[in-house]
C-alpha cells in the first residue's frame, strides 16, 4: 500500500484560492478523515491527490514519488465516488473487472479477482445485473468493489454514504471499517458527517475555507481542539462558548464547555438559567438554557430529567474540562 | 364516463395525426406514383391517383441515360465519409467543450454556430478558385472535406448537447480506473453516448445526402452525387415529369429506407436526456 505526504499545497481557480499551502501526512496504512462545513475545499483536496483537479502549487507525493504532474490515471489511486458513478452500460461484472481488464490482466485473473471481491461484498448473485437494476446500496458496494479490486496503494472515498438513508448509512459505514482494517489499506475519506468522521478515523483532518486547522485522532480533537473552529466543529451537540465576564472569571477571553461537561441541576451551586427547551431522546436530554451573558447554553443530561421550559436550573460546568481560548480563538494549554 | 371521452379524444387526435401525417407525406407518395405513369399521363387533367396505366419504362429510360449505380455510390461515399471524418473531430471537440470548459466554451460554440447563418452562396466564388486551383472540383475527396467543414459546428453542437447529460463523474471514474484519454472516451463515453452519436451520424447524413448547393456547383460528372442525377433531369430537354420523379424516387429510395430502419434510435437519439 502506500503513503501519502502534501507538501505546500495549493489550489486556484481563476483568482480565488480554495486550498491553501496544505501540509499533510498520511502514512501507510492509516484512516483519515478529511472533515469540515461545505465549501471548505475537503473534496477539493481529496481530488487533487487523486489528479482530477490539477495542483496550482506544491507537491503530491505517494510512495516517495511526487505525482503532481501525473494524470489520474497513472497515479494507481482507486476512488469511490458519492454519486458512485459506475459505468451505466456494464454489468456488476465488468464494471468491477473493467480497470483490470483495462490493464491488460488475463482474463482469468479478472475473473478470479472479480468473484473474490463480488464474495466479500455479498455481491455475488448481482453480478449480471446493469447498475440501473441495483439498489443505493448495492451500487455503492459495486463502486467500493471496483476500488478495491485493483489492489490500489490507496482508497479515496468522497462522501461514499451521503446519498443512502440512514439505517443503510450505518452499515455501509460499518462495512467500510471492517473493510478496511482486513485490507490495512490507506484511505482518505471525505465526509461532512462528524460521526463517520469519528468512528472510521485513526485520523481526522479538520478542513476550514481551504486550510488545515487541526490534525489528531478523533480523542485528541475532541479532548483537546486548537482552536473555536475545530472546537465547535467536533462534538454534537456543539460546545458551549462564553465570553465577557464569565470567561474572565476563568482567566480567558473565551471558555468553551461540551454540552456534557455541565451538570445542570435544580439547587446548587454555578450559573443561573431558565430552560428555553428541553428535548428528550430517552437515553439523553437535551437542554436549552437561557443564562444572562452568553447566547444560550446547551446541556446534555444523561436519563430522563424531569425539566420543563421555564424551570429555574444552576449549571456547573465540569472545571477540568472547560477550554480556554484567547483573543484570536487559539486553544490556552496548561 | 370519463373514459369513454378519454378514448374518443384519443380518437380524435389520432385521426388528426393521420391527416397531419399523410399531408406531410403526400408530395413524396405523389412523386412515387407519377414515376410509375407514362408522360402524358403524368400531366393529365384532372390527375389521375391510382387508374393510370403502370409502367417501368421511366426506370428503364433513367437507368438508359445516367449511370444511377455511380451517382448512388458518390452520394454514399460524400454523405457517409464527410459525417464520418466530421464525427472524429467533434467527438474529442465535444469531449472537450463537455468535459472541461472554459470560460470561452459557450462563447465558441456560438460562434461555429454563426458560420452556419451566412448563406454558403456568400464562399462561392473564393471556394470555387482554391478548387479549382487545387484540382479539388468534381471530386469525392474535395466534396468530403467540405461537407465534412460544414456540417461540423452541427454536429459539435449535437454531441456537446448529448456529452452534457452524462455525469462527468462516470469519466472520472473511468480515469481512476487508469483510462487515459483516447481510451476513455471509446470505452466509456461513447458507448453511453451512442444513441446520441448514432442520432448525429444519422441525421448528418441525411442533411449530406440532400445537400445540393456544394454538391451541383462543385461537380460534373465524376464525383456527382444524386442531388446532381436529378437535378440533371430538370432543365435541358424542357420538364419530363415521370422521369424526373423517377430520378427523384431512386435518389430519395436509399435515404428512406435507412430513415425508416433507424427511427427508432433517430427519435431515440433526438429526445435523449428529455426523456429519462
Amino acid at each position: 500500500m502506500g503513503s501519502i505526504r502534501l507538501e505546500g499545497v495549493r489550489k486556484a481557480f481563476g483568482s480565488t484560492t480554495v486550498i491553501h499551502d496544505v501540509d499533510l501526512d498520511i502514512e501507510d496504512g492509516t484512516f483519515v478523515v478529511f472533515v469540515g462545513p461545505s465549501g471548505c475545499g475537503k473534496s477539493t483536496l481529496l481530488r487533487l491527490i487523486a489528479g482530477l483537479e490539477d495542483v496550482s502549487g506544491g507537491r503530491i507525493i505517494i510512495d516517495g514519488r511526487d505525482v503532481a504532474k501525473l494524470p489520474a490515471a497513472k497515479r494507481g489511486l482507486s476512488m469511490v465516488f458519492q454519486s458512485y458513478a459506475l459505468y451505466p452500460h456494464m454489468t456488476v461484472r465488468n464494471n468491477i473487472g473493467f480497470g483490470l481488464k483495462m490493464a491488460g490482466r488475463p482474463r482469468d485473473e479478472v475473473k478470479r479477482k472479480v468473484d473474490a471481491v463480488s464474495t466479500v461484498l455479498n455481491l455475488s448473485t448481482y453480478l449480471d445485473r446493469k447498475p440501473g437494476e441495483l439498489s443505493g446500496g448495492q451500487r455503492q458496494r459495486v463502486a467500493i468493489g471496483r476500488a478495491i479490486v485493483r489492489e490500489p496503494k490507496a482508497f479515496l472515498f468522497d462522501e461514499p454514504l451521503s446519498n443512502l438513508d440512514a439505517a443503510l448509512r450505518v452499515q455501509m459505514r460499518l462495512e467500510i471499517a471492517r473493510l478496511q482494517k482486513s485490507l490495512d489499506a490507506t484511505t482518505v475519506y471525505v465526509t461532512h458527517d462528524q460521526v463517520e468522521a469519528m468512528t472510521l478515523a485513526d485520523k481526522i483532518v479538520v478542513l476550514n475555507a481551504g486550510r488545515v486547522e487541526q490534525v489528531g485522532a478523533p480523542l485528541e480533537l475532541y479532548a483537546s481542539p486548537a482552536n473555536l473552529f475545530v472546537a465547535g466543529f467536533i462534538g454534537s451537540p456543539r460546545m458551549n462558548f462564553v465570553s465577557g465576564d464569565l470567561a474572565a472569571q476563568l482567566g480567558a477571553p473565551t471558555i468553551g464547555i461540551r454540552p456534557e461537561h455541565i451538570v445542570v441541576s435544580r439547587e446548587g451551586g454555578g450559573w443561573h438559567g431558565t430552560v428555553a427547551a428541553a428535548e428528550h431522546l430517552g437515553s439523553d436530554t437535551f437542554l436549552y438554557i437561557d443564562v444572562p451573558q452568553t447566547a444560550g447554553i446547551t446541556a446534555r443530561a444523561v436519563g430522563e430529567l424531569g425539566l420543563k421550559p421555564g424551570d429555574h436550573v444552576r449549571l456547573a460546568p465540569d472545571p477540568g474540562r472547560t477550554h480556554r481560548f484567547d483573543a484570536q480563538g487559539c486553544a490556552l494549554r496548561g | 364516463m370519463a373514459r369513454r371521452a378519454s378514448a374518443a379524444r384519443t380518437a380524435a387526435i389520432t385521426v388528426v395525426a393521420w391527416i397531419a401525417g399523410f399531408i406531410i407525406f403526400f408530395p413524396i407518395l405523389w412523386m412515387v406514383l407519377t414515376s410509375f405513369k407514362t408522360e402524358l399521363e403524368a400531366f393529365s387533367m384532372p390527375p389521375k391517383f391510382l387508374l393510370f396505366k403502370w409502367t417501368m419504362e421511366n426506370y428503364a429510360a433513367v437507368q438508359e441515360r445516367s449511370d444511377y449505380l455511380a451517382h448512388v455510390w458518390n452520394s454514399i461515399a460524400i454523405a457517409f465519409g464527410s459525417v464520418l471524418v466530421s464525427m472524429l473531430i467533434a467527438i474529442p471537440a465535444a469531449w472537450a467543450m463537455a468535459f472541461a470548459p472554459t470560460e470561452r466554451t459557450r462563447g465558441t460554440l456560438l460562434w461555429m454556430l454563426s458560420t452556419k447563418m451566412m448563406p454558403p452562396v456568400g464562399v462561392l466564388v473564393p471556394i470555387y478558385l482554391i478548387y479549382r486551383d487545387f484540382g479539388l472540383l468534381d471530386t469525392r475527396f474535395g466534396l468530403i472535406a467540405l461537407l465534412c467543414l460544414a456540417d461540423l459546428p452541427i454536429v459539435i453542437w449535437m454531441l456537446y448537447t448529448y456529452f452534457k447529460e452524462i455525469p462527468i463523474g462516470i469519466l472520472e471514474a473511468s480515469r481512476m480506473d487508469g483510462l487515459g484519454p483516447l481510451r476513455e472516451v471509446v470505452f466509456v463515453l461513447a458507448p453511453i453516448a451512442l444513441p446520441g452519436i448514432a442520432s448525429t451520424i444519422l441525421l448528418n447524413v441525411i442533411l449530406a445526402w440532400n445537400e445540393a448547393f456544394w454538391t451541383l456547383n462543385l461537380t460534373t460528372s465524376k464525383a456527382a452525387p444524386l442531388t446532381a442525377f436529378i437535378a440533371s433531369y430538370s432543365s435541358p430537354e424542357g420538364l419530363f415529369w415521370a422521369k424526373l420523379s423517377a430520378a427523384s424516387t431512386l435518389a430519395i429510395a436509399p435515404i428512406l429506407v435507412l430513415g425508416w430502419l433507424s427511427q427508432r434510435q433517430l427519435v431515440r437519439g433526438l429526445t435523449f436526456g428529455a426523456v429519462k
